[in-house]
């Protein structure tokens, strides 16, 4: 298992050094480099998760180690499938290296067994909840990324100065477009895996929804990433107001991910605590 | 042995007046070969005039008397005294000269660094000669090889790389606001030469529809034919602020011609579509306070000045780079050019000759049964006669005059039939 997880790291650290020096240079060759390694680095990732998820029965998500180990994989498996959509060469400048800097992180957390045994994790709602979560806010993760970069060419372009990023960034307009489609994206799925998920608390415990603080702040993401949408399209909040909220949308949702667990009670606790 | 030379002048050394004293048209340069070859002392000459330079490049045995025959001869041709222009000239001998032209070649040696027009000035300038053949041998391998290093400064090094004219500045800006500029709208205040050269270019890049706001409603009329785009009442720039995503300024109004007021009022009905403003006017046109609204993008003149001096820069120090490739590919010029020598071609000749010989009589020894001392000494000293003979005559006409009528195309054919290597 540990030699999956470096030949993983491997590969990622090898995608990051990619899409730096591509960074600097600016030559294809070293962005489809990094875009292979990645994609290496992707399937010796998904084989470690299979492999885990064999041993415990299931989705290895009852622990930190493994949401996180899920986590960087559905960023990295977002990230291969969406580039191939988006002209945004730069983006694995951010993926790559959040991809392994999250593997490392999981790999250094210790691997705690599930306190109850029970058959809550067998579940198609429960699987289509947890896979549909993680897609959407790996979505979300891009598009905080894509905001980022929005941030940085625009004060160049506003502040006049032909700096590095400059050079290196493409127009506004893509990298607004491109977060925007990462946003509805995100949104969409992340609806799907809260629908899911009610029906599946409905079976389990009986009611939709039950205060839960996961719940509650699930939900805060939710509208935050509702109102961004509705703003773009009813009153054309796009540019740099939507990239703010792409970023502030994210950390509201670092949040919900693991600030609720570590802060509040919930059914969802044990997933994501040590 | 020949030598290359190059004399000139350009617009570094020599002031503009001057030049234009100079330049040849393409029917001069024409002429000019023909005259120019005609004397004995040149065997290959080529002329190359630019608004910027007016350069020489020839074959000769004598360089002095070469050198003489150039500025009488300019002189002559545009009625100029030497002593006018001769304080300006450079003269470049061999391999000064085929790195001078080679930087010529790739823009080193530009004004504005990287600026393409030269190679294509140069390749024109060399089909003239090639045309009259007043090219031969070396200028011909010279100038391929001058189009060889254009070509990979280009493609190796960024000096062509962004804009330095403050029209096209604008149009790249453009590009890193909205990715294409395919079918966005235009707006063009006022006129000028500056601001029509730029909706040229954004032309170019296949805008949607132009509209014109003039303070005289025909002129705008007028300039929007040309643009094949609308006219509009200079009164109603505000009204379609909403409409159009990039506005080019250029008026004589001693005050804003757009308000911050105004395009904050557009943007709400625009949507926050981005909109770019270039303003070339001095004094201002648009009110700089504009750039600092969410999605609206302000450049003056001085903020593309900006721009266009840290692109030269940056070509400036791309072109360091250049130079170095040009460096090898002179030294591999040089080489060539070596190998056309006389001495060294027939030393390579005999060697090649010699070799074969040896190696014939080394496997015919061995296949001799027991061949006597003698036997062997017979067969040395038969090929050693064998090797003179052949030779005897190739080095004769290498060295004669008759060779040196043409001697670097007798040596280069030579080494061409013989296949010798450099």
């Amino acid at each position: 298992m540990n030699f999956l997880v470096i030949t993983t790291l491997i590969f990622y650290l090898l995608s990051t050094a990619g899409y730096i020096v591509y960074l600097f240079l600016q030559k294809d060759r070293l962005y489809r480099a990094g875009y292979y390694l990645l994609a290496i680095g992707f399937l010796c990732h998904a084989v470690l998760v299979c492999a885990e998820a064999f041993i415990v029965g299931h989705i290895p998500v009852h622990n930190l180690r493994g949401t996180l180990l899920v986590a960087g994989l559905t960023i990295a498996g977002v990230f291969l499938v969406l580039q191939f959509k988006f002209k945004l060469k730069i983006l694995g400048v951010y993926v790559a290296p959040l991809t392994a800097s999250v593997l490392f992180i999981a790999s250094r957390l210790p691997d705690t067994p599930m306190q109850q045994i029970n058959n809550v994790f067998n579940s198609v709602w429960l699987i289509s909840h947890i896979i549909a979560i993680f897609i959407g806010e790996a979505s979300f993760a891009l598009a905080c990324g894509i905001g980022i970069f929005y941030l940085v060419q625009e004060r160049a372009i506003k502040n006049k100065t032909q700096g590095f990023f400059f050079r290196r960034l493409p127009s506004l307009e893509l990298i607004d477009n491109t977060g925007y489609r990462c946003i509805i994206i995100g949104f969409t799925v992340l609806s799907v895996g809260l629908v899911t998920g009610f029906v599946y608390a409905e079976f389990v415990w009986g009611r939709f929804w039950s205060w839960d603080p996961k719940e509650i702040w699930s939900m805060i993401t939710w509208l935050l990433y509702a109102a961004l949408l509705h703003g773009r399209i009813s009153t054309g909040w796009r540019g740099r107001k939507a990239a703010i909220m792409s970023i502030v949308g994210f950390v509201v949702l670092l949040f919900t991910f693991f600030g609720v667990n570590f802060l509040m009670e919930g059914h969802h606790g044990e997933f994501t605590r040590f | 042995m020949l030598n290359i030379l190059l004399i000139g002048l350009n617009h570094n050394t020599a002031p503009i007046d001057i030049r234009e004293c100079i330049a040849f048209s393409t029917d001069e340069t024409e002429q000019a070969l023909k005259i120019l070859k005609q004397d004995e002392v040149i065997k290959e000459v080529l002329l190359i005039s630019t608004c910027n330079r007016v350069e020489v490049l020839l074959v000769t045995e004598n360089k002095s008397k070469a050198v003489e025959i150039s500025k009488n001869f300019i002189s002559k041709f545009n009625q100029i005294d030497i002593s006018k222009f001769e304080k300006h000239l450079y003269i470049h001998e061999d391999n000064e000269a085929v790195r001078h032209i080679f930087r010529v070649a790739s823009s080193l040696d530009s004004m504005i660094v990287g600026e393409p027009q030269i190679l294509g000035q140069i390749k024109d300038a060399y089909n003239l000669a090639n045309e009259n053949k007043s090219s031969g041998l070396i200028l011909n391998r010279l100038l391929s090889r001058a189009f060889f290093v254009a070509k990979r400064v280009r493609s190796e090094t960024g000096i062509g790389g962004h804009a330095v004219s403050i029209s096209y500045a604008a149009i790249e800006l453009g590009r890193k606001i909205f990715d294409t500029l395919e079918k966005k709208k235009v707006l063009l205040i006022g006129a000028g030469e500056m601001a029509e050269l730029a909706v040229e270019h954004l032309l170019r890049n296949k805008v949607g529809k132009i509209l014109v706001a003039n303070r005289t409603f025909e002129r705008g009329v007028v300039l929007a034919q040309r643009f094949s785009g609308n006219a509009i009442r200079f009164e109603e720039i505000a009204d379609y602020l909403n409409q159009v995503d990039v506005v080019v300024s250029s008026t004589g109004a001693s005050d804003f011609v757009i308000t911050r007021k105004q395009v904050k009022e557009a943007m709400h009905s625009r949507r926050n579509r981005p909109i770019f403003f270039i303003d070339i006017a001095v004094p201002r046109d648009i009110d700089p306070k504009i750039n600092r609204l969410a999605n609206t993008y302000v450049y003056d003149i001085d903020d593309l000045k900006g721009v266009i001096e840290e692109n030269i820069e940056d070509r400036k120090r791309e072109a360091v780079i250049g130079e170095r490739i040009v460096d090898e590919v002179v030294v591999h010029f040089q080489q060539w050019y070596d190998s056309l020598d006389v001495v060294p071609t027939i030393v390579a000749l005999r060697k090649k000759i010699d070799d074969i010989v040896q190696g014939e009589c080394g496997k015919l020894l061995q296949t001799l049964s027991h061949p006597s001392e003698e036997d062997q000494q017979a067969v040395t000293r038969m090929t050693n006669a064998l090797v003179k003979k052949i030779l005897h005559n190739p080095t004769l006409f290498l060295k004669s005059d008759d060779a040196n009528e043409n001697k670097s195309i007798s040596i280069d054919i030579t080494r061409k039939i013989f296949n010798i290597e450099d």
